[in-house]
């Protein structure tokens, strides 16, 4: 039995800080997706939405607030939160719909209007939450977070400022060519070296910005898409939505201590690179399968992080990757074909759907001055605050 | 008046205790130890653990990594909007006996260049806010003095 589903639409409102409501932003995605599919609203029988993110937890309903903006029609609707993950849990149940029967089309949005400068905590006097603890005890913003993981791979792997520099580079040269990246302009490394140190060893352009933005995918069983016409559509072979396993001895955010190994030892497979381990199990790919890869690069040294959770090169070894331009256009294999967040800032429930719109653009070769030569396999993957794993492998 | 000193969350050290330290819990079943303290249920999954008791941290640790704040961080961080910001720098420590990582400030007038990853730190009590009537009281990290070797 396939456990294919297709993906006959792709759409994206550009990146932005454009001052509207991220339903306007929804909604000219959605019409977008549709149109890319070549199907009418009123033929979607689900609606799933990512719901927006206010101070770490979820803002604003997307589902119904989607399917009202393109007129109420009847069609089934959920909302989903899952922090940065959102857009693969929306993929992800989706997907689940069809691969039940539930439904043979499906439309999945996610929007947001971010507020601007360092993402805060939902108000009051909360010390029950994590979230409002680590800013409140210590200031700790997402970029300190940043800053710890990449003080420790100079360490650790020798890694250095100017490698987290040419990830910049790399992305911002990507995103030149993206339509709907924010930053469409190339920075170089003497760009990244003047901005100011946010948190060290990080500086404001090794750091991902907030935006507004707005993502959407039309997905169909795969006979639907047969009678629909569309013979060899890019299909989503597997969407990895794992939590973590205990103990997590890698501090992440919104925590202010790891879990103890002292009574149980820790996993041999950490959190991130598990979400990858999933999706490839779950696809039956490995890393050497991958024509190109969507990383969550919050920070630029976190972009190489995940070449090592994804197997792409062993542990350290990430910055000689980048070295030899392997992950860049043109390399054996582009991470961030779409310029990264490092082009795009942060819509936080868009974002995971548009980097699988950007694997959907890469298969079927219409990426333009981005497209990786004879692209068959492509990989999404990323992490969402309180322990959220998102990663799609979409193929064609 | 004198301004009254109050821990900025309670329950998570002793702010006048002699031999300083944070405050965990470590389950009664299977020894797993949390901070900040879970007191209901134990999060080993593979426990079922409801009763846990509370179990001072080391005091001493490596350092896993450091960074800094060069900017103001948003509220609910206690900071005065009309006062210069003073960068401060924000260690994570590896506690070998508990076999974590717990994250704090290092005491005013240290600095990333003071903290190489390995290095060694001590807990030491500290102040994170002034306001009109209350000083906040917090942990500190700070690089340690030489020592004899010990258990921590």
């Amino acid at each position: 039995m396939t456990r294919d589903v297709a993906v006959l639409g792709a759409g994206m409102h550009p990146w932005g800080k454009w001052g509207r409501s991220f339903v306007e932003y929804g909604t000219k995605a959605a019409r977008e997706a549709l149109a890319d599919a070549g199907l009418e609203w009123s033929e979607v029988q689900s609606v799933v939405g990512a719901d927006t993110v206010r101070g770490g937890y979820p803002g604003y309903v997307a589902g119904a607030a989607f399917a009202k903006a393109l007129g109420w029609q009847g069609a089934r609707v959920t909302s989903v939160y899952a922090a940065c993950a959102s857009g693969a849990q929306a993929i992800g149940t989706a997907r689940s719909q069809i691969l039940a029967g539930m439904a043979d089309v499906a439309l999945v949005v996610g929007a947001d209007a971010a507020p601007k400068g360092f993402f805060a905590p939902a108000g009051g006097e909360r010390p029950d939450d994590p979230d409002w603890l680590r800013f409140r005890v210590l200031g700790a913003t997402n970029p300190a977070y940043f800053g710890l993981y990449a003080r420790r791979r100079m360490a650790l792997y020798g890694d250095t400022t100017e490698d987290f520099a040419q990830v910049k580079v790399k992305n911002s040269a990507a995103g030149a060519a993206n339509p709907y990246a924010r930053y469409r302009k190339r920075v170089t490394a003497e760009e990244v070296a003047a901005s100011a140190v946010v948190a060290d060893p990080l500086r404001l352009l090794d750091i991902c910005a907030t935006s507004d933005g707005a993502a959407a995918l039309v997905l169909t069983s795969m006979e639907f898409a047969r009678r629909h016409g569309a013979a060899d559509p890019v299909r989503i072979r597997a969407v990895s939505t794992a939590t973590p396993h205990y103990p997590r001895t890698v501090l992440d955010l919104p925590d202010i201590a790891t879990d103890s190994a002292a009574a149980v030892p820790e996993p041999a497979t950490g959190f991130r690179a598990s979400i990858a381990r999933n999706a490839y199990e779950e696809a039956g790919i490995g890393p050497g399968d991958l024509s190109l890869a969507e990383v969550y690069d919050l920070s630029t040294a976190l972009e190489l992080e995940w070449y090592e959770d994804l197997g792409l090169c062993g542990t350290g070894e990430a910055a000689g990757l980048l070295r030899e331009g392997a992950t860049a256009l043109g390399g054996r294999l582009p991470v961030n074909p779409s310029g990264g967040l490092s082009s795009f800032g942060e819509a936080v429930p868009a974002q995971a759907i548009a980097q699988v719109c950007e694997l959907t653009r890469q298969l079927r070769g219409q990426a333009g001055k981005r497209q990786v030569p004879c692209a068959r396999v492509g990989m999404t993957v990323n992490q969402g605050l309180f322990g959220h794993g998102s990663a799609v492998v979409a193929v064609r | 008046m004198p301004r009254l000193r109050k821990p900025v969350v309670a329950g998570w050290f002793d702010q006048d205790a002699a031999d300083f330290r944070l405050r965990g819990t470590r389950c009664r079943d299977c020894g797993a130890v949390f901070f900040p303290r879970e007191d209901s249920f134990c999060r080993n999954p593979g426990c079922a653990g409801v009763v846990l008791d509370e179990v001072p941290l080391s005091r001493h640790g490596t350092v896993w990594s450091c960074t800094d704040g060069r900017y103001r961080p948003p509220a609910p961080y206690p900071s005065d909007p009309d006062t210069p910001w003073e960068p401060y720098t924000l260690v994570a420590v590896e506690l070998a006996a508990e076999r974590m990582v717990v994250l704090g400030q290092a005491a005013p007038g240290v600095t990333v260049a003071d903290l190489a990853v390995g290095s060694e730190v001590e807990l030491v009590p500290g102040v994170l806010y002034e306001d009109a009537d209350t000083t906040w009281t917090t942990w500190h990290w700070r690089p340690a003095a030489p020592r004899p070797r010990e258990a921590s």
